[in-house]
């Protein structure tokens, strides 16, 4: 087994009431969770659970009331570029080309001219978007835009990836493509990733494991481990383990939606 | 085949819109000779478009009227430059820093609403009467509203670009160099294209003391002796020459910012 990469040790965030009379909210409460070297773990919940706030604490951009995120042993609590972030909303630069947008972050690591060009290339090349190295985001599709913010965030050689629903935005016909790109991509580079998103096929399509987490407060439901033979890709969506899988989630997240439902 | 027909279709919007501008400068200068040919209003109240011309054409032959443009034009540029010069940074730092804009913004909150015209005493009696007073004029009434102009303009960059960068390594120097200022570069260029406008307008209060040359000073100069004649065409050569800085800032616009999307492009 794998030294694991990130540490989630304990996590607690609870938002300040924001008027006198209101209550704070407990957004995330008691989260443990490990990701090994090069692996791909998906965190699907319902919505407003609190899994983009569980990400932005890893990612450094939101700060935990309690507990501990680790990177390679080390605590983190400021971003870095050792966490790299792939956002729903692409946040491309859109003064910059596509490949100026992914030399960007080797451009802060200070690496010189021919060194960023050529690897921008060699990530550009690994999205597909071979020829278009001089448009601007404003000219691209929304699948392409992800493409590129992909490219930008593996350019910069983080050790983990942090992606948000990234697909959220995509037509489903383009977000499956997008889905395969990255099963690919993920397989080629060995990444580790962390991948967050409320769509339960993409999470068993992508992840060799899957947490489950609870509606708010959001805590860790169930972890599942995902071993289905053969490529990833969508062929999987009708294999049977896919199917008693996906049922196992399905009845788990209509739980915790009857439960919230006979809540109020 | 598509596309021609779509430069067509902006084509023809923008032939629309160049017609709809001629015309309502046509309306204007149409009212302007009714009101004076006929006899309607008294030349001494609105000189009639003949006069004005005349007017101009002497200025232009006797070179008094190139000369005060040139004077005119070099105190408002020099006065806008260190307006935007200063409130740049200002403005840049109050956006990202809630302590120093606790500390800078109720100054400059307050300082705005000081009038320029009666500062002019005060600006004579600390600057002198030379040319760095009527900087200081122009800068006094453009400044203060700048900083909060540009305040307003970096505070509203989109937060996700500035997480995006700080994700991929970028330092607190590195972020404003390459994500605060380029996101915020199109709305700083409409804050100094506004600010120039204001710069004119703050003009006549900087010709005001101790001048002998410029479009304010003979505006100023004309009153005495009511020569409405010369008011005009000196508010006329002040108006085209605003028109003219505008067209020329919304060019670098263009230029410096083709990325930039806007509803009316």
């Amino acid at each position: 087994m794998s030294k694991a990469k990130l540490i989630v040790e304990d996590l607690n965030k609870t938002f300040p009431a924001k008027r006198k009379k209101s209550e704070p909210v407990t957004a995330l409460a008691g989260i443990n969770l490990e990701v090994d070297e090069s692996e791909f773990v998906v965190i699907v919940g319902p919505s407003g659970c609190g899994k983009s706030t569980l990400l932005n604490i890893v990612g450094g951009l939101e700060q935990a009331t309690s507990g501990r995120v680790m990177i390679s042993g080390k605590e983190v609590t400021e971003p870095g570029a050792d966490r790299g972030m792939v956002f729903q909303g692409y946040s491309l630069f859109p003064w910059l080309s596509v490949r100026q947008n992914v030399e960007f972050g080797l451009k802060m690591k200070g690496v010189s001219k021919s060194e960023r060009e050529k690897t921008a290339q060699e990530y550009i090349d690994l999205v597909g978007l071979s020829g278009f190295e001089e448009s601007f985001p404003n000219q691209l599709s929304g699948g392409m835009k992800q493409r590129v913010a992909i490219a930008r965030t593996l350019a910069a050689k983080p050790e983990i990836l942090l992606m948000d629903e990234p697909f959220g935005a995509l037509d489903a016909q383009t977000r499956v493509v997008m889905q395969e790109l990255l099963a690919d991509v993920s397989r080629k580079t060995q990444n580790t990733i962390l991948f967050i998103t409320h769509d339960i096929d993409e999470a068993i399509l992508l992840g060799s494991r899957i947490y489950v987490m609870s509606r708010r407060p959001g805590t860790i439901r169930e972890v599942i481990d995902i071993d289905i033979e053969g490529e990833r890709n969508h062929t999987i969506l009708v294999k049977p383990e896919f199917l008693a899988i996906k049922t196992k989630i399905m009845e788990m997240l209509w739980q915790e939606s009857q439960d919230a439902a006979l809540d109020k | 085949m598509a596309s021609s027909n779509s430069n067509q279709a902006i084509k023809v919007r923008r032939d629309n819109y160049r017609y709809l501008t001629a015309i309502s400068f046509c309306a204007i200068i149409i009212v302007w000779c009714a009101l004076t040919y006929s006899g309607l209003v008294n030349e001494i109240f609105i000189p009639s478009p003949t006069d004005v011309i005349n007017t101009t054409v002497e200025m232009a032959k006797d070179g008094s009227l190139w000369i005060n443009c040139w004077y005119s034009i070099k105190r408002v540029m020099v006065g806008w430059i260190w307006s935007a010069v200063t409130a740049l940074p200002i403005g840049m730092v109050m956006a990202r820093s809630k302590r120093f804009s606790a500390i800078i913004q109720p100054i400059i909150e307050f300082a705005r609403y000081l009038p320029v015209v009666a500062l002019v005493p005060l600006t004579i009696l600390y600057l002198g009467i030379d040319e760095t007073q009527k900087y200081v004029i122009i800068w006094l009434g453009t400044f203060f509203q700048l900083v909060l102009m540009v305040y307003d303009t970096v505070a509203s960059v989109d937060k996700n670009l500035i997480n995006a960068a700080r994700t991929l390594g970028a330092s607190k120097w590195q972020l404003y160099k390459e994500v605060i200022f380029p996101a915020s570069l199109p709305g700083l260029l409409d804050d100094f294209r506004m600010t120039i406008g204001w710069a004119w307008t703050y003009l006549v209060v900087a010709e005001m003391v101790a001048a002998s040359e410029g479009l304010g000073y003979i505006i100023l100069k004309s009153q005495r002796f009511l020569a409405t004649d010369v008011i005009f065409s000196g508010l006329i050569t002040i108006g085209i020459i605003g028109l003219i800085s505008d067209f020329i800032m919304r060019l670098i616009t263009k230029i410096i910012v083709p990325w930039r999307e806007r509803l009316d492009d």
